[in-house]
């Protein structure tokens, strides 16, 4: 085939090529090539096999380890955030109650006190009136003697007028002594 | 081949559905040697690049909040390595890098040569069968390290009748050393059918311009069939790597515990 020159293109250079240089049969099967393609071959998967153990593989598997790392981290940070938000929330309910128990008992001790005073001020206003009473009963009772004494003066003055009027001289004792005699009796 | 070849300069399809998986070099016409700097090398070292992009620059920030570029490596990750405990068991956790690579390496490969005009590496069975290989050796090693001849009771299948038990182990010997080509062919042979229907839906685009009446049919057809192809081989590109990693784990899981 290499030996065909009438078609003006080039010599064959592969037993495996005609002399168009298209290929004769598979190719693949072209023993000449072989060598170059195993050396080849070798020379990157052993390039593709340095590349990946030393380099990719290893950092990948960091990675991930520290990804993996950092998630269980996190979930243990949560975990320890939602304890922490349980307790806070408890010690808040204890809070809360503590704070009705006592606004209760402030409640009941202030009643208490209020009407402990309200008690107090009653008695202490009670026994004011009961004074104010016991006083006014006494300047009522001063107030009638006086009035009685004025109701005598004002009689025996009457008397003695009258007495007087009647032309008679009228004795001051006498007159006075007769109208004690007379409203004993009368008035209390 | 060579007469479709021939057949470019009239109006005619032309079919090269096979060009694609071509290895050349890349500065120049020679011969690929050994060491030649072919097409092969660019694309497996834009695959490193990507890696190390995603894996590397995307992780940089080590976010304990991750960006997209981290969420991606970091499900790469996390998807490899539930496989390898989930499949293979937690004592294949220390082989964990090896099928990272694997993994990493087969599905930006997959990916990137569903770029167009991109060369897919996995799609040579000189590579899959490599590292196919390759899981064979290790696990085989690996298996007779950690169990001695134990590792032998994998063929001997205890449950079975005894009368049976030659058969069987006759028959897992056979299917055991049938695993390095079914593992390599499945991957190769997936890719490159993929590619290679792209390829020949592409050709059947170009109707409209050789016959207008077939054409009207055909063009629309056939670039519908690209897309349709295309949303299949992005799926098949991760559960293509996705096989493969899991049958590797699958395989260090019955080195590791060759008892059924």
């Amino acid at each position: 085939m290499a030996t065909d020159t009438t078609s003006g293109a080039h010599q064959a250079v592969s037993a495996c090529l005609n002399e168009y240089g298209g290929a004769i049969g598979m190719p693949q099967l072209c023993g000449e090539w072989f060598g170059n393609q195993i050396f080849w071959l070798v020379v990157t998967l052993l390039a593709i096999f340095i590349i990946l153990s030393k380099i990719a593989l290893p950092r990948i598997a960091g990675v991930l380890a520290d990804r993996q790392g950092a998630i269980s981290n996190d979930l243990a940070r949560a975990e320890d955030l939602r304890a922490e938000a349980v307790e806070v929330e408890k010690k808040y309910e204890k809070a809360l109650s503590d704070a009705r128990a006592e606004a209760q008992t402030i409640i009941a001790e202030t009643k208490s006190e209020i009407k402990s005073q309200i008690d107090d001020e009653m008695a202490s206003a009670d026994a004011e009136i009961a004074v104010k009473a016991a006083e006014s009963e006494k300047a009522i009772s001063e107030i009638k003697a006086g009035a009685i004494d004025s109701v005598i003066e004002v009689a025996g003055d009457v008397a003695r007028d009258l007495i007087s009027a009647m032309g008679a001289q009228a004795d001051r004792n006498q007159v006075e002594t007769a109208v004690a005699n007379r409203m004993k009796g009368r008035i209390k | 081949m060579a007469a479709e070849s021939k057949a470019a300069e009239g109006a005619e399809l032309v079919f090269h559905p096979m060009d694609q998986f071509i290895v050349k070099p890349l500065f120049g016409d020679g011969t690929v040697n050994f060491f030649t700097i072919t097409n092969v090398t660019l694309w497996m070292a834009l695959t490193v690049l990507a890696i190390a992009g995603l894996m590397v620059i995307g992780t940089s920030r080590r976010a304990t909040v991750p960006g997209r570029m981290q969420s991606i490596a970091e499900l790469a990750y996390g998807f490899i390595r539930k496989m390898v405990e989930d499949v293979a068991g937690k004592d294949a956790v220390p082989y964990f890098p090896y099928i990272m690579t694997l993994f990493m390496f087969i599905v930006f490969s997959n990916f990137l040569g569903l770029l167009p005009a991109a060369f897919t590496t996995t799609s040579h069975i000189a590579v899959t069968a490599v590292m196919a290989v390759a899981v064979f050796v290790s696990v085989t090693v690996i298996g007779f390290v950690k169990n001695g001849t134990g590792f032998l009771g994998l063929f001997w299948i205890g449950a079975a009748p005894l009368p049976l038990r030659p058969i069987l182990a006759l028959i897992e010997v056979i299917s055991y050393f049938v695993r390095p080509v079914s593992h390599s062919i499945r991957l190769a042979g997936n890719m490159m059918a993929g590619h290679a229907v792209i390829k020949v839906f592409a050709a059947f685009a170009p109707m409209v311009l050789i016959s207008l009446g077939i054409g009207v049919v055909v063009t629309p057809l056939s670039i519908l069939a690209i897309t349709a192809i295309y949303a299949l081989e992005t799926l098949v590109a991760f559960i293509q790597a996705y096989v493969f990693t899991i049958l590797t784990c699958v395989y260090l899981k019955d080195a590791l515990h060759p008892h059924h």
